[in-house]
């Protein structure tokens, strides 16, 4: 998957909302890609662009291309893009307590894409479902399927969800901070599973998350997004040893480190930018120890350092000096 | 559910009986007299008999416990004799009596339920089914033409009384136009196509009328639970799994809306009984709302008490089943 240049708006009350300014992106295939970034970032909306899952109006896709097996996904009639969506492209959503219909049960919930995109019939949609369960770790299982979301946990509902975004054999996962909203033990368990499921099934994934030290250890590679822009782009290794956009350095550094017996977590200090207006100047310069002159005139562009390796920061913070003279 | 509807069944018993005797009360409070619509030239001893051939002036606990026995005990037995199913001697059972017809209430109030039900009933039912998807539709295009268009037409339906709607179609359609009657027949019996038509053209105006303020009320309860649920999570999740818009609303929105709705639909029945009582004075429609205008300006006090409670007994009723349409719709709500 191709993402180019993407650019979704939210058209509110008090005015326009930049919530994705631009972003470039690729996905390979049977790899792990993960997004970080601080709340409000833009990770969420980017994603769902992708798919159109958002509301249009308030939202407005205002430029980009994402290509997709040879095909504009942004350019698809409905019709066409309801087969990608769970069909070729599945979604876990963040709060799984409010994913699911709390009114059908969650066989019917698991066997709806199945019938919808892969023809089967009810009993072998059920049957599909059952191994489904079993594949996310739900023991049980073909009792479980008239259960209702409710009977469920909050990490056995992050399951179920998993179970339907996998059930068409996507040929891309996204998802969207699973973790978030469970307790650290069930967080760890659910991570296992994705990594278990990924040697398995072998689809690619794009893992949104606040917490780099997840990201770390399943990705492979990483973007850094910051006020709706992609700041720095780099494999796992590279970043972590390399950081070269300051906001990176300061996510990095909020990390506890290891064996410090920190306990105080720290913070990067100012608030993430007002997206009111379309950005002119690079969003992160009033937060960062780094900005000079220019970082407030002019928005920097991402640009390739080395290898696979991009950035997007008028300072070197390796020479301490500006990247580029003039 | 079956242990706690008896429960519940075992609660209102308590619950009616107190509902009753208030009623009794009040209606012994009441200013009036049975007698009072007699010609003036009756004698004063006259009256004074007629009232105690009627019962009047009893001592209220002896005339409750005489009404509770009647409610519920003769008229019961009563119906099961009709049935073909004597038991005891039937003489010896008084009924509830009217003071103005000097019939059994009951009877008075079986020749009425057929108007009731066939009219009131009926905008009641054409009601809902406009209302659903006037209230589906506007809730999904939000803002668009048509859901304006529909706010405003069931703020004029909600905020216009029946009264003036009623008068007004009357004056434009019979009085005008002449296409429909503005008095509603009772005697009409259907028995032929041609009188099958007369039925309808009968019944469309009062029907119209209480149907549009019906589903001024529901449509807007619809919007409402629509839009609740259009911008939850799931709804998200339905689309990701790449269901249609169809499926999206109608199947996994539409299921969850109807949920408080059909508790709305449900607790209003009993007021259907109540009948529009304005309604039918209007088009003359001689159904139970009347029959309760006629009881209180007679001082029908056997009447008034019997009908006022048969409509308790429906509203506790309907908040009973209410319960139990929610508990089934709604898989969260588990009963016991
Ligand atoms: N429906 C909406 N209307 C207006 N603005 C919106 C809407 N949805 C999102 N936004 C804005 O878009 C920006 C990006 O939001 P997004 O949800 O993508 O952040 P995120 O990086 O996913 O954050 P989090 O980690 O909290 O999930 C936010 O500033 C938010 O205010
Ligand atoms: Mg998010």
């Amino acid at each position: 998957m191709d993402v180019t240049d993407l650019k979704t708006v939210f058209h509110t009350q008090d005015g326009v909302v930049h919530a994705v300014n631009g972003i470039s992106f690729h996905l390979e295939e049977g790899e792990l890609l993960s997004v970080v970034g601080e709340s409000g970032s833009g990770k969420s909306v980017t994603m769902m662009s992708l798919l159109k899952l958002l509301p249009i109006p308030p939202a407005e896709i205002a430029s980009g291309k994402v290509m997709f097996d040879g095909k504009d996904l942004l350019q698809m009639d409905l019709e066409e893009l309801r087969k990608i969506r769970g069909g070729q492209i599945g979604f876990i959503f963040q709060d799984p307590m409010t994913s699911l219909n709390p009114v059908f049960n969650v066989g019917f919930q698991i066997m709806e894409p199945l019938i919808e995109h892969m023809g089967l019939d009810k009993k072998q949609a059920r049957a599909r479902a059952v191994e489904l369960l079993e594949l996310v770790g739900i023991p049980g299982a073909s009792d479980r399927l008239n259960d209702f979301p409710h009977q469920f946990s909050g990490g056995m509902r992050q399951r179920v969800m998993i179970a339907i975004a996998l059930a068409c054999d996507p040929k891309i996962l996204i998802a969207d901070e699973p973790t978030t909203a469970l307790d650290v033990t069930i967080q760890a368990q659910i991570i296992e599973l994705i990594k278990e499921l990924r040697k398995k099934l072998g689809m690619a994934i794009v893992w949104i998350t606040h917490d780099l030290g997840v990201a770390a250890g399943i990705s492979d590679r990483l973007l850094v997004m910051y006020g709706g822009f992609v700041v720095e782009h780099a494999k796992v290794g590279d970043l972590y040893k390399r950081p070269l956009h300051p906001y990176t350095r300061a996510l990095l550094n909020t990390l506890p480190a290891e064996g410090s017996g920190e306990t105080r977590l720290r913070s990067i200090k100012g608030s993430p930018p007002n997206i009111g207006a379309e950005p002119k100047s690079c969003p992160f310069a009033p937060r960062c120890d780094y900005a000079f002159e220019r970082c407030h005139k002019e928005n920097p562009l991402l640009e390739r350092i080395e290898g696979v390796h991009d950035v997007a920061c008028w300072w070197d913070v390796e020479k301490e000096a500006p990247r580029h003279d003039g | 559910m079956l242990n706690y509807t008896l429960r519940r069944l075992l609660f209102a018993i308590p619950t009616l009986l107190v509902i009753s005797f208030i009623i009794f009360l009040i209606l012994d409070l009441a200013p009036g007299d049975p007698t009072g619509s007699l010609p003036l030239t009756i004698p004063a001893e006259v009256r004074a008999k007629i009232r105690e051939a009627l019962g009047v002036g009893e001592p209220i606990h002896i005339a409750y416990v005489k009404w509770l026995r009647g409610f519920f005990i003769y008229e019961p037995l009563h119906w099961l004799d009709q049935m073909g199913l004597v038991i005891g001697d039937p003489s010896s059972r008084p009924r509830i009596i009217s003071f103005a017809t000097r019939g059994p209430v009951v009877d008075l109030l079986m020749e009425r339920i057929p108007q009731t039900l066939w009219v009131v009933g009926l905008s009641y039912v054409v009601g809902i089914l406009i209302a659903i998807p006037i209230g589906v539709i506007s809730a999904y295009k939000q803002y668009s033409w048509f859901d304006q268009f529909g706010t405003f037409i069931s703020m004029v339906g909600f905020s216009v009384p029946t009264f003036f709607t009623g008068l007004l179609m009357i004056v434009i359609f019979s009085v005008q136009l002449g296409w429909f009657p503005s008095v509603y027949d009772t005697t009409l019996e259907v028995n032929s196509l041609g009188t099958f038509w007369l039925q309808v053209k009968q019944m469309i105006m009062p029907v119209t009328v209480l149907a549009l303020f019906n589903a001024a009320q529901i449509s807007r309860f619809m919007r409402a639970s629509m839009l609740d649920n259009l911008t939850q999570d799931y709804v998200r999740t339905a689309r990701a799994k790449g269901m249609s818009e169809k499926v999206v609303v109608l199947t996994h929105v539409l299921r969850n809306s109807l949920i408080p709705v059909v508790t709305v639909i449900a607790l209003g029945i009993p007021t259907i009984f109540g009948g529009a009582i304005i309604t039918e004075q209007i088009f003359r429609v001689n159904g139970l709302g009347q029959l309760l205008i006629i009881g209180i300006q007679g001082s029908d006090f056997p009447l008034v008490q019997t009908l006022t409670f048969l409509f308790a007994i429906l509203i506790v009723l309907f908040n009973l089943i209410a319960d139990i349409v929610y508990g089934m719709l709604d898989p969260r709500i588990r009963y016991d």
